[in-house]
């Protein structure tokens, strides 16, 4: 954890995963990366884990991380820097047959 | 899932449209404080197949911000999503399964023979996302299909 001030970020929860926030569209958690922010909430919301990570221990396939409006495949990837007031969306890509 | 005729017609008039590739979008509406989806609308999308659109559909990520966007203008929310089989059954596929995404949204899947639209069925992901459960499709103050 980091050892300076605390990051305070919001995580927007998509609709079929509010049942394991408890109805929270929207939870507060700290991290200065978004891996930090998504280990903690999946740690407080433990449901979620299976819903966002596949066995690997990595971001199932169709679930994008956007912060404010920037998907972070095109930056950092998981580490990418969070700021305080930073938002931090879980988006699910759809596809089938 | 709880809906009305319209939205099923709606579903099924994009399916024949799109027709003979699949057609998709977005189901939006509320939860219910027992869990079922209740289905207001539809926010139609384009499939985002670069090919074989007859058999496959794509929705991206960011046609899902946009219909996140568009819900939350009718304080609706994304609670679902729709696509079409022509000249297939109404009955998720093995690619359906293997490319499922969250369990709790309604996937309802239409099936279009020749053009036309026939069987429309909903479904859920368990759970453990393992298999697809049908869900009943309720139509308050109508009988259940």
């Amino acid at each position: 954890m980091p050892t300076t001030e605390a990051t305070t970020v919001t995580i927007r929860i998509p609709t079929p995963l509010r049942s394991a926030t408890d109805g929270a569209s929207t939870v507060e958690v700290e991290g200065t990366t978004v891996n930090d922010a998504l280990r903690t909430l999946v740690d407080r919301y433990p449901e979620l884990k299976d819903n966002l990570y596949n066995e690997d221990d990595e971001l199932r396939q169709f679930v994008n991380i956007y912060v404010g409006d920037d998907d972070i495949r095109f930056g950092d990837g998981v580490e990418t820097p969070l700021e305080g007031g930073d938002e931090v969306s879980i988006v699910p890509s759809i596809a089938g047959g | 899932m709880i809906t009305t005729p319209n939205v099923l017609e709606a579903i099924r008039q994009h399916g024949a449209d799109a027709y003979p590739e699949e057609g998709c979008g977005f189901l939006l509406g509320t939860v219910t404080d027992d869990g079922d989806n209740r289905v207001t609308t539809l926010h139609r999308a384009a499939n985002r197949r670069a090919e074989n659109r007859e058999r496959r559909y794509e929705l991206t990520a960011d046609d899902y911000r946009e219909a996140d966007a568009a819900a939350h203008e009718q304080e609706l929310d994304v609670v679902g999503t729709y696509h079409s089989h022509p000249d297939h059954p109404a009955r998720p596929s093995e690619t359906d399964l293997a490319e499922a995404t969250f369990p709790g949204f309604t996937y309802v899947i239409v099936s279009i023979h020749d053009g036309a639209p026939e069987d429309l069925t909903a479904w859920s992901l368990a759970p453990d996302r393992s298999s697809f459960q049908q869900e009943d499709i309720i139509l308050p103050d109508l009988k259940r299909i």
